[in-house]
């Protein structure tokens, strides 16, 4: 077990170097790309131009450049804001990292509770009406695009029943420190959470009913049944348990990529500061060593998430393990 | 054997509704089993065997099945009992074993968990105590250095070792019937006779009546005390070992008799088989539902399905032939050679 | 494993006479038979027709040119002349605020946006890219990802290993990021691209039409490849090899054709997956580029009038939400009609 813990360890920090390898090219060497007539805003002079390549570098060659780059990305950390003046971009991103955390785990806590109760329900209940009104539902959560949803969500709260007792107590938008005043932080997050679980409610709801009725036809349910186990236990301990491994591999990827920045819709949409909505802004700035560095951030958090998920899946299924 | 049966399943009748129309998996069987005896149960795919027995169990979980009939276990009819009451029997009164031991058994547990579950689940035991009893069991059943074996997982076992554990399993409380659905199909020959070899020693040892359910008449030929042979969801025949390997009076079980190849007869140019396949279960014929594939039949074949009827004592038969008739066909019948010597 | 039924069902169907009906048949019966999934896919074929006439709906209904801003236009209400832009907007009563939803299907039936704009015939334009680039990205994906999936589970060995690695390592960057950098670093062009003698403009269709399937290629390819691997090892493959069968030859007669009901199970679904995508896009700004619009470009421009002509943003969120929940429900009919076990699916 400890070698494949190494292998796969090892195999992620190759993926990692590609990827930034990827990145910088993308943004920094694409034909036709001038990173330096980006920073340099209108019709610049060809002095500026110069100035500024030789400011930010741009005019070494791209080995250098690139071992330039990812020096001040990762050890010295003094990578520098293109739009904002002066401002240092990993600073930035760990000061954004708690709004994107308090977001992403509430949600996540949300939508895994609500998801087995939907999923567990539906599969209980499968032939009367709820089963498929539990789908229907699940359906629509899955159909709705999430900053839309959002959208809806603040039209409803924010705006038109604002005044009522129903959502008065709902902050204005954007994200309040859990160390400045918790209570605040919740209720500022409430919707959020919401809006961002209702989407993978709807996903692993209608994935864990699938997987349930499936692994209820499989012979090991079929044996645990003719050992005169209660049916309760039958779905809890035989049933849930093999579904929830398809289940929590796909979680963790999920969860990985929401916190590398893809809930930056949701952030956007309820103005909360997190990696995503930072990601957001530089690009309205084409500021391209911050939109580089949430990537790269970003991207390697999912691939970890990916080596942790491959290792849990390892300890939830005893067959995959290499002997 | 003497008093009340142990179980009797009586004009059994199951259903499934499907897409194409209603599936007629068992048309009317009935059946018994004594204490400590041993039924086999033989035909082929389809025939309906597997669903009677588990309907016994009440284990068919299909929402589009139907269920006729009463199937009695110490005088209470089975079908009518509440889930609870069924779960009570199940393990500790009738315990079944299933063909795959791969799939039968939780790859995620180990072997030792799930045969202390079973106990746990019946006995108020502590997990000490159903560990041992678990190691025992495996040893009993043949498994070496049970003590460590215990902690293994499923796929850790080979095919025959892992059926082993399953039967270690459902012997574990100790019930009065063990039903074995095609116990050895998925493994090995020289497992089979492993296999059968140990079924055989727990029956005597513990006195446990057992149902063998197979297609393989070989496999029945040296464990079962009666043996019935179904055939389209209907029992054809019926009686002792003797009787059906010896006197066997419907044209279905001589075709099953003469697939086999012998070595005490000379070497036949070809083996007897059965031309035909089964017939649908979704329109079952009027008449034999074997008449189509039966060498000898006649009109009365076409008209109406034959009841089964005693020749004599416990042995039933359903075929319209005349018993002299049948005399006459069968061993030309299960050995073709026998034909062609004469010629 | 077969189920208990399955066992039991092995008769059935072999009896004499039977004549053998093929795979595909059943499917496409079953299909007919799955009302709800018709009725999905009934309502998205309207809402494409509906989209597609977005033209005529201008022309003769409207009469609107949508695109161009229309600070000044009027419209009728009520037979009474009043202008598409009112005065008097926003909390201190100094904005202009467009012309709420008339109702009136000739008239800026759902109001005008922050620029004058009739929001109806907006609405069906922006379908059209909306479907377009959606459906196109969708095709262009899974054509993709077949492509790269047969020479994987085909060729094995290495050149599955770099293939499965390369597609790991696109499928490591979170979709959306991904997807956003590419836009971004492709819309700086502002002249296009040139690919031989192939001019694209900045603000074709067909930039997020191919970043989009670009970015789903690996989680299309996954499962393609799965059954790939699944039919090559099976013995009519052998079968065929030992009659001497070409690589060509097999690919494309063997296993393709075992291969083509994953991809059209995926399909339908896929479809769903990059019109949210390229709504999610289009709202960031990073989509359809104007002068073309999408559902997602109109949530957007919607979004300053949020709370004072709400319907600008609802209506296309509207329009995203049937448009994905038709295809979902088709698409699940559609896997249902090609899986096996739909056989026994009779509920209740």
């Amino acid at each position: 077990m400890l070698t494949f813990i190494i292998r796969r360890l090892l195999w992620t920090v190759l993926v990692m170097f590609v990827i930034t390898v990827v990145v910088f090219v993308i943004f920094f060497k694409t034909p036709g790309v001038d990173p330096a007539r980006a920073i340099a805003g209108r019709n610049p002079s060809a002095l500026v131009l110069q100035e500024i390549r030789a400011q930010f570098g741009l005019d070494k060659p791209l080995p250098v450049q690139y071992a330039d780059m990812m020096k001040s990305l990762f050890v010295t950390r003094d990578l520098v804001s293109y739009s904002n003046q002066g401002v240092k971009v990993v600073p930035e991103i760990a000061a954004a990292t708690p709004a994107t955390l308090s977001l992403v785990f509430g949600a996540a806590l949300i939508w895994v509770v609500m998801s087995i109760a939907v999923g567990v329900a539906a599969a209980l209940l499968r032939g009367t009406v709820f089963d498929p009104l539990l789908m229907v539902v699940a359906l629509i959560g899955i159909s709705a695009p999430v900053f839309w949803l959002g959208q809806v969500a603040n039209l409803i709260t924010q705006g038109t029943l604002h005044d009522t007792f129903l959502f008065s107590w709902v902050p204005p938008l954007g994200y309040n420190p859990f160390t400045q005043d918790p209570w605040l932080w919740f209720k500022g997050l409430i919707i959020p959470w919401i809006t961002l679980s209702i989407l993978y409610i709807g996903f692993y709801g209608r994935v864990l009913r699938a997987n349930i009725l499936e692994t209820q036809n499989e012979d090991f349910v079929r044996t645990a049944r003719a050992k005169g186990i209660s049916e309760r236990r039958v779905l809890l301990r035989h049933t849930l348990r093999t579904s929830m491994i398809t289940f929590v591999s796909l979680f963790g990827l999920d969860f990985g990529a929401l916190v590398a920045g893809g809930a930056l819709l949701v952030e956007v949409v309820f103005a909360i500061h997190g990696v995503g909505y930072l990601t957001y802004q530089a690009l309205g700035n084409l500021d391209l060593p911050t939109i580089m560095a949430t990537v790269v951030y970003g991207a390697f958090f999912i691939v970890l998430v990916n080596a942790v998920v491959d290792i849990a899946y390892a300890w939830l299924d005893p067959r995959i393990r290499p002997t | 054997m003497t008093g009340e049966p142990l179980l009797e399943v009586r004009d059994l009748k199951v259903s499934f509704r499907t897409e194409d129309g209603l599936v007629q998996a068992v048309d009317g069987v009935s059946l018994s089993l004594s204490q400590g005896e041993t039924l086999g149960i033989v035909g082929e795919s389809g025939s309906g065997k597997s669903v009677t027995m588990m309907s016994v169990m009440r284990l068919i979980s299909d929402p589009n099945a139907r269920f006729e009939g009463e199937v009695l276990y110490k005088g209470r009819d089975l079908m009518t009992l509440k889930a609870e009451q069924i779960r009570e029997i199940r393990g500790t009164g009738i315990a079944m074993i299933f063909q795959d031991p791969m799939t039968s058994l939780n790859p995620v547990y180990r072997v030792g968990w799930q045969i202390t579950e079973q106990i746990r689940a019946h006995e108020n035991v502590s997990k000490q105590a159903a560990r041992a009893r678990a190691i025992e069991l495996l040893a009993a059943v043949g498994i070496p250095q049970a003590a460590e074996r215990v902690d293994n997982y499923p796929h850790e076992f080979s095919g025959g070792m892992r059926q082993r554990v399953m039967i270690a399993m459902a012997v574990s409380c100790n019930p009065d019937i063990l039903i074995a659905d095609e116990p050895t199909t998925a493994l090995d020959v020289t497992i089979q006779a492993q296999i059968l070899s140990l079924l055989r020693k727990l029956k005597d040892e513990f006195g446990t009546a057992v149902v063998l359910i197979t297609h393989d008449m070989g496999v029945v030929a040296d464990m079962a005390d009666r043996i019935a042979v179904m055939y389209a969801g209907r029992i054809v025949e019926q009686g002792s070992r003797r009787e059906v390997f010896y006197d066997a009076q419907h044209p279905y079980t001589w075709g099953l008799l003469g697939s086999i190849a012998r070595l005490d007869r000379p070497k036949p140019r070809r083996l007897a088989t059965i031309p035909g396949q089964p017939p649908s279960l979704l329109r079952l014929p009027e008449g034999c539902a074997f008449g189509d594939r039966c060498a000898h039949r006649f009109e009365l074949c076409d008209e109406r399905p034959p009841l089964l009827n005693r020749v004599d004592g416990n042995h039933l038969d359903a075929c319209h032939l005349e018993p002299k008739q049948k005399k006459e066909l069968r061993e030309t019948t299960i050995h073709p050679e026998l034909i062609e010597t004469a010629e | 494993m077969a189920t208990l039924l399955e066992q039991v069902d092995a008769g059935a169907g072999q009896q004499s006479g039977v004549v053998g009906r093929n795979p595909w048949a059943l499917a496409a019966r079953r299909l007919r038979r799955n009302r709800i999934a018709l009725a999905a896919l009934g309502l998205f074929l309207l809402i494409v027709v509906m989209c597609l006439a977005a033209p005529l709906y201008a022309e003769h209904v409207a009469h609107v040119n949508p695109f161009p801003p229309n600070l000044n236009g009027h419209t009728v209400v009520n037979g009474k002349v009043v202008p598409v832009m009112q005065q008097g907007g926003g909390t201190l009563h100094l904005g202009e605020t467009p012309i709420g939803p008339t109702w009136d299907p000739g008239h800026y039936f759902l109001g005008g946006d922050g620029v004058g704009r009739d929001v109806a015939a907006l609405l069906l334009y922006g379908g059209r890219s909306s479907l377009l680039v959606g459906i196109g990205s969708a095709i262009l994906c899974c054509i993709a990802a077949t492509v790269v999936a047969l020479i994987a589970g085909f060729f094995g060995g290495t050149v599955d290993a770099l293939l499965s690695r390369l597609m790991d390592i696109i499928w490591a960057f979170p979709v959306y990021l991904l997807a956003i950098s590419l836009s971004t670093e492709l819309l700086t062009h502002s002249n296009g691209f040139q690919f031989g003698p192939v001019h694209v403009s900045a603000s074709s269709l067909w930039t997020p039409t191919v970043i989009i399937a670009v970015i789903y290629v690996p989680y299309v390819y996954r499962p393609i490849r799965g059954q790939v691997l699944s039919v090559v090892n099976k013995e009519f493959v052998e079968a065929s090899i030992a009659q001497g069968a070409g690589n060509v030859r097999l690919i494309f007669s063997e296993i393709l054709p075992n291969v083509v009901s994953t991809v059209i199970v995926l399909l339908p679904l896929m479809v769903a997956t990059t019109i949210l995508t390229e709504s999610a896009l289009s709202f960031l700004s990073v989509g359809v580029q104007p002068p073309n619009v999408s559902w997602g470009t109109i949530i957007q421009d919607g979004s300053a009038l949020l709370y004072t002509r709400p319907w600008v943003s609802i209506a296309p969120g509207i329009m995203i939400l049937l448009t994905v929940l038709s295809l979902n429900v088709f698409g699940d009919g559609v896997r249902d009609a090609l899986d096996p076990r739909a056989k026994l699916r009779l509920e209740g």
